[in-house]
């Protein structure tokens, strides 16, 4: 790998994120348009058919490939892939538009990451069985597998849990196109219904429909200003269920994402040097584990770091500044796009009510499967 | 003559009081009887029985599998195939399926006598198991237990040598249950046992004394099948066996348990006897069978097995009687099931010696154990190198767990483990356990156990229980 190949070689010029929810009235097409045309307007792009060069767009519940996309905007004659990477869709949508742009190939992709789980009747995800071994298991009872392990070795439990979706509830109320906007306390979270221990309702993404784009275009022609790409990568782990080797206190890809995304963006101390970060909260133990997983802080210390509110808006690195997926709310295609979008208006300073003081480093963090791959993404004022 | 050469058993640890079927809370001590949980049936108490009759001995010498039971899930595609597979017997062992009549397991045990006898198997297995339904506010649904006996038979090495038989076929409708329904049914029971039951039982064991030149009194052990305690007692007296030779029928602890049951008590008289003991059988069932054994010094040589009394000694009460019809798929759901064509059977296919024998892998270049089968290593990245290797035999431990409350299950929620055996790691269901005992490092075993009925029929697969 050439660490330097992809460092400021490529700007964001526009984002654009629609209102995430249960988006009854909304077919993925109208998400699509409205995240689209507002990333469009953001970039001043006018002539979308003849500015964008390709497009790259993630999904994992469409069945339709890049053709849902493509009809949407009505972007033909064009290059158009449909990337699908579990719940790491998104970033690696962004990934494979940036490094077409580093390449050389094109000047301006379009990244487009959608979901639309609220037409399946389900409340939650499925419970998924392809095969006869496949124990009745839901994510909530794949990511639950690192609490009994993680606690019994550090000491923490479902109290920290609850802080950090108290934490995401409250900055959701600040973000305009968040899914939930009510502010928890810790006994709600911990009173909730059980879903699968140590997992109570709040410690769960909210499942909403939703869509989110970018501009991306090639560092030399973006206007002076423009958030540059530090770095993006995505890493492929073993089946934590059966990898002989896994201890449950960690997920694999995350760190090994954030070697090599530090290593593009020339990052050597990630606490000091990351100003904001939207990390995947698909569980509150999975947003604590990146804690440690990403090198912010020690492994075992997340505890002390909950209790002294590091990760709070106003703490030393603000974490899911818009909510995350727990209150933003989680179209699993969509995420990593979102998750592209705040963090752009964070370097902006646009973040309102939620804006981290003076941020120039933002990173994004995707963890999906089993979870079997890890996407990172890192932004900076150019 | 050939002989039992080791027997097994299997009864599920749940229980069923009386006292909660009249929806009463559960009595301590009152009577109840075993009852299969949701993810038990005919062929995973089958499995179980056959695993503990083989304990210690070669299942590569096992020539044929005899399964008896009335209440197989299907009506097409063969039950002792499937539990040969999961037993991993020999792919040339003779399997066959005996069913229709509570006879079934002696009938099947005959069958296993005569292949041995006439030297086309040296060992053969026999498996009983039956989980009969009685209709929700039915007599049977009390009388009624589940579990099942497997006996290996050898011509040599025997336990207990087979000293005569006699059986006759009979043509009545006492007890039945047609196509379609999932309830048995009786007609008036003093004709069943005045016409059938008494009579039935009292000239299969005059025929078989005549055979052997042997007096009632002779027996000191007597596996006796009745459908209730009162003909239980009225059929021995009839017969004029001593009152201390009789095996507890278990009434209102196991409850009739269908074509296992004559075998079950069977194994109480193998658990309790010493060399010396003469042993009559007695199952009925359109018609009847009785069978003679003679214990013989191997008794004493044999391990101590999980026979009868183990498993009663280990039980747990339902607390309630809406969650027994829930197990048993007797409650009224909003779906019915069945309508979605379920798993690709080619995967099924593909799969079955991880599904099925739970067969995992050992590399041969690093030598570490996996589950499941792959083409290249999880540990050193060699490909195609590997030898199969049995995990179910294995005692695993627990690497960490989870209660999954979100997927329905008659008792929330489901313990969902990854499990280490010997290496390999396996995503494993955790079950007869209560979530407060489960603890990183317990030891388990593993069980074969109904998974899902995605696409309306049953899908096994391996379970853990905590280790005896």
């Amino acid at each position: 790998m050439r660490k330097d190949a992809l460092r400021d070689k490529v700007a964001v010029t526009g984002v654009g994120c629609c209102r995430f929810g249960e988006n009854w009235d909304q077919a993925p097409s109208d998400m699509i348009v409205d995240a689209a045309y507002q990333a469009y307007a953001d970039a001043g792009i006018e002539d979308p058919q003849k500015q964008i060069d390709a497009v790259f767009t993630g999904s994992i519940y469409s069945n339709k490939g890049p053709h849902e996309c493509s009809d949407a905007l009505k972007l033909f004659g064009k290059p158009v892939t449909m990337v699908s990477n579990y719940c790491a869709t998104g970033t690696d949508a962004f990934r494979c538009g940036v490094m077409s742009i580093a390449a050389g190939l094109y000047d301006t992709v379009l990244v487009v990451g959608y979901d639309k789980p609220k037409d399946r009747g389900v409340s939650g995800p499925s419970v998924m069985m392809d095969r006869v071994r496949d124990l009745p298991q839901t994510p909530a009872g794949w990511f639950a597998l690192c609490a009994a392990t993680y606690f019994a070795k550090y000491g923490a439990g479902r109290e920290e849990l609850a802080k950090i979706a108290v934490k995401n509830h409250k900055n959701g109320t600040l973000a305009p196109n968040s899914f939930l906007k009510r502010e928890i306390t810790v006994e709600e979270a911990l009173s909730a219904r059980m879903i699968s221990w140590p997992f109570g309702l709040y410690d769960c993404a909210a499942q909403t429909d939703g869509a989110a784009a970018a501009v991306i275009t090639r560092a030399d022609l973006a206007p002076k200003g423009s958030v540059r790409v530090k770095g993006v990568a995505v890493i492929a782990g073993p089946n934590p269920q059966k990898d002989p080797e896994n201890d449950f206190l960690s997920w694999k890809p995350t760190g090994w994402a954030a070697q090599e995304v530090y290593a593009q963006a020339g990052i050597t101390k990630p606490f000091e040097e990351i100003d904001v970060a939207q990390v995947h909260d698909c569980f509150t133990l999975t947003e604590l584990l990146t804690y440690e997983d990403l090198g912010f802080i020690e492994k075992g210390a997340a505890k002390e770091h909950i209790a002294a509110g590091t990760f709070q808006l106003g703490g030393k690195l603000p974490v899911n500044t818009d909510g995350g997926l727990k209150a933003f709310g989680h179209p699993t295609g969509a995420t990593g796009v979102r998750m592209i979008y705040e963090n752009v208006l964070q370097l902006r300073g646009k973040a309102g009510p939620r804006q981290v003081k003076d941020a120039s480093l933002a990173l994004s963090h995707n963890i999906g499967g089993h979870p079997t791959a890890c996407g990172i993404a890192i932004l900076g004022k150019s | 003559m050939p002989g039992i050469v080791s027997y097994g058993a299997y009864v599920p640890p749940t229980r069923l009081g009386f006292s909660v079927i009249g929806g009463r809370p559960p009595k301590e001590g009152g009577p109840e009887r075993a009852v299969a949980w949701n993810d038990e049936d005919a062929v995973t108490m089958a499995v179980a029985a056959g695993a503990n009759a083989l304990r210690g001995f070669d299942r590569a010498g096992v020539d044929a599998l005899f399964f008896a039971s009335t209440t197989y899930p299907f009506r097409e595609k063969q039950g002792a195939a499937l539990i040969a597979k999961a037993l991993d017997l020999r792919r040339d062992a003779r399997t066959a399926d005996v069913s229709g009549s509570l006879r079934a397991g002696t009938d099947a045990l005959l069958a296993a006598f005569d292949a041995v006898a006439a030297g086309s198997a040296r060992r053969a297995l026999v498996i009983a198991s039956d989980c009969r339904l009685g209709a929700p506010g039915s007599a049977q649904e009390q009388s009624f237990g589940d579990g099942a006996a497997a006996f290996l038979v050898g011509a040599a090495d025997a336990v207990a040598q087979l000293e005569g038989a006699h059986a006759f076929a009979d043509e009545i409708v006492d007890l039945w249950r047609t196509e379609g329904d999932p309830f048995v049914h009786s007609w008036e029971e003093r004709f069943v046992v005045q016409e059938g039951y008494t009579p039935g039982v009292t000239e299969a064991v005059r025929g078989l004394l005549e055979r052997i030149a042997a007096e009632p009194a002779a027996f000191t052990k007597a596996a006796l099948y009745a459908p209730d305690a009162r003909s239980h007692a009225g059929a021995a007296a009839a017969l004029g066996i001593a009152r201390g030779a009789l095996v507890d029928p278990l009434f209102g602890k196991l409850g009739n348990a269908g074509t296992a049951f004559a075998p079950l008590l069977l194994v109480g008289a193998l658990e309790s006897a010493t060399p010396g003991d003469r042993i009559l059988l007695v199952s009925y069932g359109d018609g009847a069978a009785a069978l003679a054994f003679s214990a013989t010094a191997h008794l004493d040589k044999l391990e101590p097995r999980r026979g009868l009394a183990w498993h009663l000694a280990r039980r747990r009460a339902v607390s309630t009687y809406d969650k027994y019809l829930k197990a048993r798929s007797l409650d009224a759901k909003e779906y019915g099931g069945g309508r979605d064509p379920g798993l690709s059977a080619t995967i099924h296919f593909r799969e079955r010696e991880e599904d099925v024998a739970l067969k995992g892998q050992r590399c041969n270049r690093c030598g570490g154990l996996q589950f499941p089968l792959q083409r290249v290593c999880e540990r050193c990245f060699a490909k195609d190198d590997f030898e199969l290797v049995r995990l179910a035999d294995r005692t695993g431990k627990v690497v960490t767990y989870t209660f999954d409350f979100f997927f329905p299950t008659p008792e929330p929620p489901t313990i969902v483990t990854i499990t280490d055996v010997d290496g390999a790691r396996v995503h494993l269901q955790l079950v007869d356990v209560r979530p407060e005992d489960v603890k990183i490092g317990m030891p388990v075993e593993l069980v074969f156990r109904r998974i899902h009925q995605v696409g309306g029929r049953p899908n096994y697969y391996w379970k853990g229980v905590p280790r005896s």
